[in-house]
């Protein structure tokens, strides 16, 4: 059976169907490549990738010129680290980030480890944020970028983009930010938090997979990357191929709505998220909360059930999906890396759900998960030997385990 | 990734879930896994005088193949002698499950777990020697 609650909106959103609306003629009539400068194919699909731009550079007070359009977050993410390190190698070849990163800056990161360049991966508080006078300490002249996340993807901490983005300007250092979970989401401003390279994806935002931008800096500085791709020189030269026109009409509208939507969704979020924490909070004991409360994404709640473990919570709420950290859900049997890197205990790593709320979902329908997930946490803890020795005042932690 | 409809079943309705009196001589428990693992077993089986397995119980913190496996666990050891339970493996487990390969270990906990618990209840009977491949035993 599928899920009907969906409250895993960090991973992916449904396409609004106003976005469809606004892409499909582009599959349609008009679907000229926006490279076609002799007839009107061309200049209408050129026309709406123009306007799109337009509409995703007013999310984050950018010109439309510095927008570059991609197939997603990773590919922008590969851009702006790989394509950074290589134009300004002769400059220096160290580049700083954070262990919370997604993987898809942490292993182009790895990858230029393996080429000669050496990462700093900094360490986070157990809210998931960097330490600003770390970051300072770490920089050598050297330094020729600094990626630290936006806004974390598994537990919603929002870093201080401002004040890094100042170091770096201090520093004469680039600046890139994944925003890939705050794009229209939270107020992101690359001027000023002075960012000069910013990843952003259309489908975490109500719109189409497959599209996403990159933006980079064209004044003070002007920031270059080499291409990761070669064929043509689109897009100022840093991304060849054909453009995905639909896609980006996809996610031109997609940001305009958020852009315009913000206001009313971002309260609307907040109350429901609060509600989840304080419905599940009246009816069971021993959960944690994962992450910053007090600087967070408005729809995410990452919480730890102690005692019980995600795979098997997820099982019992099958009608609400939502995503753990727990390593059974992981091809690596590894839990959470991101969640180990807050101090979190391995067992409450294994014992965490995210519940990512979005624009679709309802207040109804987090009265329901909040019934669900109390209920199934209810019933494995009764089948928990964890519970039952902590019941008996046996303090988890002096346990001897055997290993396997 | 899709549960086999055996793994469905033991998770909405577990086997012999509960605790025995781990103090009573006849009942030997075994306790495997480890919190940060993500997953932990406890077994206990209940033995009459001619050391046959009267009852069983478990409780478990794991995924729902884990889940499984331990209640499936206690159903097959019920009603055999202690040295017939030892001759549960944990490949038995898998075929019945259709576990796949990611969640064979849930099997082999499950297999260690009879063991632990088979060899704690020999071990209060004859007030001897543990034997070899039975010390996966949490000791608080």
């Amino acid at each position: 059976m599928k899920p009907s609650i969906y409250l895993d909106n960090n991973a992916t959103t449904p396409v609004d169907p106003r976005v469809l609306e606004a892409m499909l003629p582009y599959y349609r009539e008009k679907f000229g490549n926006a490279a076609s400068r002799n007839h009107r194919y061309g200049w209408e699909a050129e026309d709406a990738v123009e306007n799109a731009r337009e509409q995703a550079a007013a999310v984050i007070n950018a010109s439309s010129k510095e927008i570059i359009w991609t197939s997603g977050a990773t590919e922008s993410n590969n851009i702006a680290i790989k394509g950074t390190a290589h134009m300004y190698a002769d400059k220096g070849r160290h580049i700083i980030t954070q262990v919370t990163e997604h993987k898809a800056v942490i292993d182009p990161c790895k990858y230029l480890e393996q080429q000669g360049y050496e990462v700093t991966f900094l360490k986070v508080d157990k809210k998931g944020r960097i330490d600003l006078d770390e970051l300072r300490r770490v920089m050598r002249d050297d330094t020729i970028l600094v990626s630290t996340m936006f806004a974390n993807n598994e537990i919603g901490t929002i870093q201080s983009i401002g004040e890094v983005g100042a170091l770096c300007k201090n520093r004469g250092v680039i600046f890139h930010t994944d925003a890939t979970q705050a794009f229209g989401k939270v107020p992101v401003d690359v001027e000023a938090r002075g960012i000069d390279l910013l990843s952003a994806s259309g489908h975490k935002i109500y719109g189409p997979k497959g599209v996403g931008l990159l933006y980079v800096r064209r004044k003070k500085p002007r920031v270059r990357c080499e291409a990761v791709l070669h064929g043509g020189g689109h897009e100022r030269g840093m991304r060849s191929g054909t453009l995905n026109v639909p896609g980006i009409v996809g996610f031109g509208a997609a940001a305009e709505l958020c852009r315009l939507e913000r206001e009313q969704e971002t309260p609307r979020l907040t109350k429901l998220r609060d509600r989840l924490w304080n419905g599940i909070g009246e009816k069971l004991d021993e959960i944690y909360r994962n992450g910053d409360p007090e600087r967070a994404l408005p729809g995410t709640l990452n919480v730890s059930f102690a005692f019980v473990e995600g795979e098997s919570l997820m099982m019992g709420f099958s009608n609400i999906a939502v995503s753990s950290g727990s390593a059974c859900t992981s091809a690596s049997l590894e839990p959470s890396y991101v969640l180990k890197s807050l101090g979190v205990g391995e067992e409450l790593a294994h014992s965490s759900i995210r519940f990512s709320l979005g624009r679709f979902n309802t207040a109804a329908e987090i009265e329901q998960t909040i019934d669900q997930v109390t209920e199934t946490v209810q019933k494995l803890r009764d089948m928990s030997p964890l519970a039952e020795m902590a019941a008996e005042g046996i303090d988890l932690s002096t346990v001897e385990w055997a290993h396997h | 990734m899709a549960y086999s409809n055996k793994v469905l079943d033991h998770y909405e309705r577990p086997r012999n879930i509960g605790a025995l009196d781990r103090n009573d001589p006849n009942v030997g428990t075994g306790i495997v896994g480890a919190p940060e693992c993500g997953d932990v077993m406890k077994l206990q089986v209940k033995v009459d005088d001619a050391n046959r397995i009267v009852d069983a119980k478990f409780k478990t913190f794991g995924c729902g193949s884990a889940i499984a496996s331990s209640s499936l666990a206690t159903e097959w050891v019920k009603g055999k002698t202690l040295d017939e339970a030892l001759g549960i493996k944990n490949t038995d487990i898998v075929k019945e499950l259709s576990l796949p390969p990611v969640k064979i270990h849930c099997s082999v906990l499950a297999e260690d777990a009879i063991r632990a618990a088979i060899a704690d209840v020999k071990k209060k009977k004859t007030g001897g020697a543990v034997p070899s491949g039975s010390e996966a035993q949490a000791t608080a």
